[in-house]
């Protein structure tokens, strides 16, 4: 049978620890030196050649990260981190001023191919047969601290489209970004948010004008590379008025047996009847099967629906890092706003994922949609936090949450920590949780019928899962099929 | 920086109390240094507030602000004010074990003539007289929890309760925790429930004011042992004064094959807490924890139940109902812990909030850990308010608009007071819940 035996070419294919992107390009770097210090805020400022005011901003941030201490209630264990034993910044060295996609470095560009990302316009525009309907992306690949190329971005720009890495945007359009940045995560937010905002040093930034249908998927491509470096990226997407954007970012990292820290910041604004689809999939390396190694994803995303009938869509798939602290949240302010969040958490091994969102209803006639599916395997633990408030004014509120969770072997544990607050009585919300493992009686029927063992449980998750598939892009929903199948595998028994 | 003057100052206040209240304190040696220590946990954290996560809906720095002087012992003008309150809400049938301002009432109390097998005492008796083995089951619970530390140093009076092997009590038993309306002032008291073998019993606890009772602090705790096979029936009614504070915990472990029914009701006070854990110590066992939260006005109340499913085979049910009018705050807090053996738990939470005002509040966390693969485990949770169409049938059937509300209300309280097993309990939930709602008016 054919399942069968692409079942056996993948599992030949992955290496022991089923990780596929934990190669490593082995390319000079520039980096700031070792450890946290005004001295490192100012040398990646300076690096980024910025204006004073981003500087001041940054050490405003810089100087309340000192005072703050680090969260100590999501469900999840890790040793102290050491934040003077890190790099803060670290960039390819260029070897010459580059002007064309051609000229980057064929190290970086081998890499993403081996990514499977498409740099190159023309091999893309070129692309030999093209399915009818299939969508065109462009791409924002982020290497270690810094954006090493933008595709497609004259086509966006007649679209009246702003797709650029965030050092660039502070420069050639400071108006916006000074009049959106920190608006949505202040700098003062939590700790990670606060270090973010005092380190960061690469992202993208993205502006789509009143009444724009963006033309393309926009997509960022995140890659650590270098060792002992943390990541530190802030993303910053606007729909005005009526706009609309749908945004992909994916993640990966070599395979290392240190932790390695990524705190990214994330910040979405809708005006009145915009819209954002932001998805992810994450992947950075889980470390190995003995636990060692692997990111520290300390993330803080939130969408701000400031406008009226807007409406932010969060959708991750999450199957990487050690640690995952993530919360994508929205802010339903305008009247009629919506916020959605669909997300599959799979951990394997040793992760330890504590992932969920906040639905803040304030404006009038706001709902919001929670899908959430865990996963758990191996020795790993998965736990669902989500709030779901509804402030005095928020008249005629709804939610719906339902978060499931699957247990694969009884080594690992899932949790959910709901947290439902109504005060308004014309709210109206509605949760519902379910753990289980999955039924011997559905496994047998499926064994029955000539499937394996791996392939009857990837049959059922994949079922488990399909409310949120259903909600990627197609290019991202295939991706991610696959990536479930490979975090699944080996934990049965 | 108000908050942490507030909590010296009333540190200060308190361990001067401590100081003075130790010689009414009942127990010497290791009972004394239990309650040092108690007390020292107590004062390390203070009254809890919104950053520790288990308070964090119910904020007693702000809301109790302090904690009162230790109530005195009742006066024979005590004794008959709280023989007046008595009155209105006896029970029949039942064997009634009375505690005036946190002090047994013999006098008000039916201890003699005990049925074979009951055994009954007072925790003054038991601390004082050295008994080892009862002791050390009062003094169990760990002092992480402030309340509970704080009602360790400063237990005063309770009721100790022996059910032996095999025997079923036909008789109710009914501790009624009076404030007769003195000063204001706070009463600490602690219960012990022995329940042996294969017995069975029921358990009603209520508390009430005397009239002209005010402000007054209630700081209970009982602590349950079901032995294995047994079954105890439990209900309690918090019909408290509007102005006083109910802070009460409960720990209650089950043997094997065990079966605890509980259920609880708060339609008064004026800031409560319930805070209860339920542990699984032997297979087979199941447990049915209900409540209700009636609330209007400005008040606050909070249920938090802990269900720590620690072995295999055992079953959880737990169903919880708040209405709320007015500026009322409901919390419920529901956490479900399936630990690594506990395979074949099957755990079931339903929370269900009703909102009858615009600035009424509910707050629901129902929380799931879970460790084992096999288990069915799953909890739901809604907010909202009556529903239209429904108001609107009833209306149309000639009922007025609270008649109608009424009846839908008692309808949506009437899932979680169901589960009540003993007709005579059931009917004293029903008939607490009709008072609320008659006070509506």
């Amino acid at each position: 049978m054919a399942a069968v035996q692409e079942t056996v070419d993948r599992v030949r294919r992955i290496d022991v620890d089923q990780y596929r992107y934990g190669f490593e390009t082995v390319i000079e770097s520039d980096k700031a030196p070792k450890g946290l210090s005004e001295d490192t805020v100012r040398f990646i400022s300076a690096k980024k050649n910025e204006p004073a005011w981003m500087l001041e901003w940054r050490l405003e941030a810089y100087r309340r990260w000192l005072t703050m201490t680090e969260p100590k209630w999501a469900r999840v264990n890790y040793p102290k981190i050491d934040y003077q034993d890190l790099y803060y910044y670290s960039a390819p060295k260029p070897k010459k001023q580059i002007s064309s996609l051609d000229e980057i470095d064929p190290e970086i560009l081998k890499t993403y191919e081996k990514l499977g990302i498409p740099l190159r316009e023309v091999e893309v525009l070129e692309g030999v047969v093209r399915p009818e309907g299939e969508r065109r992306i462009a791409v924002d690949a982020v290497f270690d601290s810094v954006s090493v190329a933008t595709t497609f971005q004259k086509e966006l720009k007649q679209a009246g489209v702003i797709f650029m890495p965030i050092s660039e945007a502070i420069r050639e359009h400071p108006d916006l970004v000074k009049k959106y940045l920190g608006t949505v995560v202040p700098t003062s937010d939590n700790y990670f948010a606060t270090l973010n905002s005092a380190v960061f040093s690469d992202g993208s930034f993205v502006y789509v004008p009143p009444g724009v249908r963006c033309p393309m998927e926009l997509s960022t491509y995140f890659r650590i590379n270098e060792r002992n470096t943390g990541q530190f990226e802030r993303t910053l997407i606007i729909a005005d008025k009526g706009a609309y954007v749908s945004y992909l970012e994916g993640c990966t990292a070599p395979q290392r047996d240190e932790n390695q820290l990524h705190a990214a910041v994330v910040e979405l604004v809708t005006l009145d009847d915009a819209e954002i689809k932001y998805s992810t999939v994450q992947n950075w390396y889980p470390g190995n099967s003995e636990g060692v190694g692997g990111i520290y994803n300390f993330v803080t995303k939130r969408g701000d629906c400031r406008g009226n009938n807007s409406k932010i869509s969060w959708t991750q798939v999450e199957t990487g890092s050690a640690i995952t602290w993530k919360y994508p949240s929205c802010i339903l302010r305008g009247d009629n706003s919506r916020g959605e969040f669909y997300s599959i958490a799979i951990s394997n091994g040793h992760q330890q994922v504590d992932s969920g969102t906040k639905m803040i209803h304030l404006g009038k006639n706001t709902t919001s949609r929670i899908i959430s599916k865990g996963i758990a395997a191996g020795v790993s633990q998965n736990t669902y936090r989500g709030l779901v408030t509804a402030h005095r004014k928020a008249t005629g509120a709804r939610n719906f949450t339902a978060c499931d969770s699957l247990l694969i072997g009884d080594k690992c544990g899932a949790h959910t920590v709901p947290y439902i607050e109504a005060k308004n009585s014309s709210a109206l919300f509605e949760h519902e949780a379910t753990t289980s493992k999955i039924s011997e009686d559905v496994l047998f029927y499926c064994v029955q019928r000539g499937l394996s063992q791996e392939e009857a449980v990837g049959l059922v998750v994949n079922g488990f899962v399909k409310d949120v598939l259903q909600q990627l892009p197609m290019e991202f929903a295939v991706e991610a099929q696959k990536l479930i199948s490979i975090s699944l595998e080996g934990s049965v028994g | 920086m108000n908050v942490a003057l507030a909590k010296t100052e009333t540190g200060h206040a308190l361990s001067d109390a401590f100081a003075v209240a130790r010689d009414r304190l009942p127990g010497a040696g290791k009972v004394a240094e239990a309650r040092q220590q108690a007390f020292e946990a107590y004062e390390r954290v203070g009254l809890p507030h919104r950053r520790i996560e288990d308070w964090k809906y119910t904020d007693l720095r702000a809301l109790m602000r302090e904690v009162l002087p230790l109530a005195a012992p009742p006066d024979a003008a005590a004794l008959k004010r709280a023989a007046a309150a008595l009155k209105l809400h006896a029970i029949a049938g039942v064997r009634r074990l009375v505690l005036v301002d946190g002090v047994f009432a013999p006098g008000l109390s039916e201890a003699g003539n005990l049925e074979k097998g009951l055994g009954i005492r007072t925790l003054r008796d038991v601390l004082g007289a050295g008994d080892a083995r009862l002791q050390a089951q009062l003094l169990g619970p760990e002092n992480t929890d402030s309340m509970v530390a704080l009602n360790s140093a400063m237990m005063t009076d309770g009721i100790v309760i022996e059910v032996a092997d095999g025997a079923a009590l036909t008789q109710p038993l009914h501790i009624i925790h009076i404030a007769s309306g003195g000063t204001p002032a706070a009463m600490f008291t602690r219960s012990l429930f022995v329940l042996g073998n294969a017995a069975s019993a029921t358990l009603v606890e209520s508390y009430i004011a005397a009239e002209g009772a005010k402000v007054y602090q209630v700081h209970d705790s009982l602590i349950v042992s079901i032995g294995d096979s047994a079954r105890l029936d439990h209900v309690r009614l918090i019909e408290d004064g509007r102005e006083a504070f109910n802070i009460s915990s409960s720990q209650v472990t089950l043997g094997a094959k065990a079966h605890f029914n509980t259920f609880g009701l708060t339609s008064g006070s004026s800031v409560s807490r319930y805070q209860a854990t339920m542990a699984f110590d032997g297979e087979g066992s199941r447990v049915e924890t209900n409540g209700v939260n009636l609330l209007n006005g400005r008040q606050h109340a909070d249920t938090t139940l802990f269900l720590d499913h620690a072995v295999p085979n055992c079953s959880s049910r737990e169903i919880f109902r708040a209405v709320v009018d007015d500026r009322g705050h409901s919390v419920f807090q529901g956490r479900i812990i399936v630990r690594p053996d506990a395979q074949k738990t099957d755990a079931k939470m339903m929370t269900r909030a009703l909102l009858l005002s615009d600035e009424a509040e509910a707050d629901n966390k129902p929380e799931l850990e879970i460790f084992a693969d096999d288990v069915t485990c799953g909890h739901g949770a809604t907010t909202g308010a009556l529903d239209e169409s429904l108001l609107f049938y009833l209306r149309a059937r000639g009922l007025s608009e609270k008649e109608a509300q009424a009846l839908l209300i008692q309808a949506f309280v009437g899932e979680a007071i169901e589960s009540i097993a003993s007709d005579s309990l059931r009917e004293l939930a029903i008939s607490a819940a009709q008072r609320w709602l008659a006070a509506r008016g």
